[in-house]
């Protein structure tokens, strides 16, 4: 790993300025971002550690929204999300146990790794990403493979969750990797149902909207009977194929939705 | 050159690090305590499991400077004070829970960790608890067996023996 400055920020603030010059990056948990270090396909000149910013960490529900601190980690959703199940049940089943107590929400947003978790329950609950700039729309911040709207030197400071009426995440474990070979996010709300997908797509995470307006319309697994998910843009690798990975989507849908609570 | 202070094993101690120094460097090179082994080095194995203010975290994906004032636990840490085995070690030697012992210190710092949340796991969470330990030896029966011993529990007749 080629060396870099490591500088530990006590505020949001003082973060924002230290990542404003060149070559400088954010460290969440580090649990992506170190082995990407190691080989040597990310060498940051800086490293801003977001870890221990009070500011940032800590999970709170009011109003019916669920805000989550940027800097949080998948441990502390998994023990303090329990006013929503459904994502405290996801982040209680990402990697294990010692990556949950380091990997943080904002820098699985961030990262936006095509087989990752997160950004299938940000997405699938229409969240709001909150930045240290401006809130962006979970529909407007997803942008493809290991892209996301976020601008250079800018954070997640916190993620807001609209809890929903039931909701559950479905995920097909790619036995190597344990990331998600296929994983569903489902939500109900009062106005609708939400289906997104991780893990499938060589567009990254992205809603299925034929099951999202069957689910509204009655939310039962067999509503799902008459659909099918196109194998055209899935990914295809040693895995599993295309087609594969098509037909999981919607087996995993249908599991979602009969386990939602 | 950063300089770093933190207790380990209860002692406090110091040293001068790097940005990139990872916290399994700075236990091996550094303190010598060379029980922390890194299997792979991609974070995938567990062999590096250490506790980092009573958590499990991998020392190989962890910068030593992210340790800065932190508690941190490694399996040298996990003898009793007469350096006789601690519970869960001599129920790793009583139920032949290691091989080459490679992957040991790993599994005994995961098997404390999920203790201490979970003081009577069923089998099932302890198989789920060890995820991210890798053991190319044992097959796993052993270790789950000791783990379920230093619990405290009778070790059931473990499936597929
Ligand atoms: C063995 C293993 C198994 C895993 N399994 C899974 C899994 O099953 N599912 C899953 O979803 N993930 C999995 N992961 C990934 C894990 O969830 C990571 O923790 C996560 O993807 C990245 O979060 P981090 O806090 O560690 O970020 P880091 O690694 O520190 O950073 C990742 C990227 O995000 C940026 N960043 C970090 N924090 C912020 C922030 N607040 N604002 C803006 N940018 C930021 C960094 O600059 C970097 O570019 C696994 C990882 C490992 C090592
Ligand atoms: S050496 Fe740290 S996980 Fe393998
Ligand atoms: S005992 Fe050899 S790797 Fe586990």
């Amino acid at each position: 790993m080629h060396n870099f400055e490591f500088v530990k920020p006590s505020s949001v603030a003082d973060a924002v300025s230290a990542l404003a010059g060149e070559g400088a990056q954010a460290l969440g948990g580090g649990q992506t971002l170190l082995p990407t270090m190691k080989q040597r396909l990310a060498a940051p000149e800086k490293l801003v550690s977001l870890s221990g910013l009070a500011e940032m960490t800590g999970v709170s529900s009011a109003g019916g929204v669920m805000t989550i601190g940027g800097a949080t980690t998948h441990a502390s959703v998994a023990a303090d999300a329990g006013a929503y199940p459904g994502l405290a049940g996801l982040a209680a089943h990402i990697g294990d146990p010692a990556v949950r107590n380091r990997g943080t929400i904002g820098g699985s947003l961030a990262n936006n790794d095509p087989s990752a978790c997160y950004p299938a329950a940000a997405l699938g609950s229409g969240a709001t990403i909150v930045t240290n700039t401006r809130e962006i729309a979970a529909d407007d911040f997803f942008q493809g493979l290991f892209s996301t709207a976020l601008d250079e030197g800018e954070i997640i400071t916190a993620v807001k969750f609209p809890i929903p009426q039931a909701s559950n995440y479905q995920k097909f474990v790619q036995p190597a990797s344990r990331f998600a070979l296929v994983g569903v996010f489902v939500a109900r709300y009062a106005d609708g149902v939400r289906v997104a997908v991780t893990g499938a797509s060589e567009e990254g995470v992205h809603r299925w909207s034929a099951a999202e307006a069957a689910l509204s319309a009655n939310f039962s697994a067999a509503a799902l009977d008459g659909l099918s998910v196109a194998a055209d843009g899935m990914i295809a690798d040693l895995h599993g194929t295309a087609a594969y990975r098509a037909h999981l989507v919607k087996v995993m849908t249908g599991r979602a939705v009969a386990a939602a609570s | 050159m950063t300089r770093v202070a933190m207790t380990v094993n209860g002692k406090a101690v110091t040293g001068e690090v790097e940005g990139r120094t990872l916290l399994s460097s700075f236990l091996r090179e550094d303190l010598h305590l060379t029980g922390t082994h890194v299997g792979c080095d991609t974070s995938q194995c567990g062999a590096c499991v250490v506790h980092v203010n009573g958590q499990a975290v991998k020392a190989c994906t962890m910068f030593a400077a992210e340790a800065e004032g932190a508690d941190v636990t490694t399996i040298e840490g996990m003898a009793n004070a007469d350096g006789s085995l601690g519970t869960i070690q001599q129920a790793f030697q009583d139920f032949h829970g290691l091989q080459c012992g490679f992957c040991t210190p790993g599994m005994v710092m995961s098997a404390a960790a999920l203790l201490k949340e979970n003081p009577t796991p069923t089998e099932a969470e302890v198989r789920a608890y060890l995820e991210g330990n890798i053991c190319r030896c044992t097959g796993y029966h052993n270790i789950v067996k000791a783990i379920l011993a230093a619990s405290g529990q009778s070790v059931p007749a473990v499936a597929a023996e």
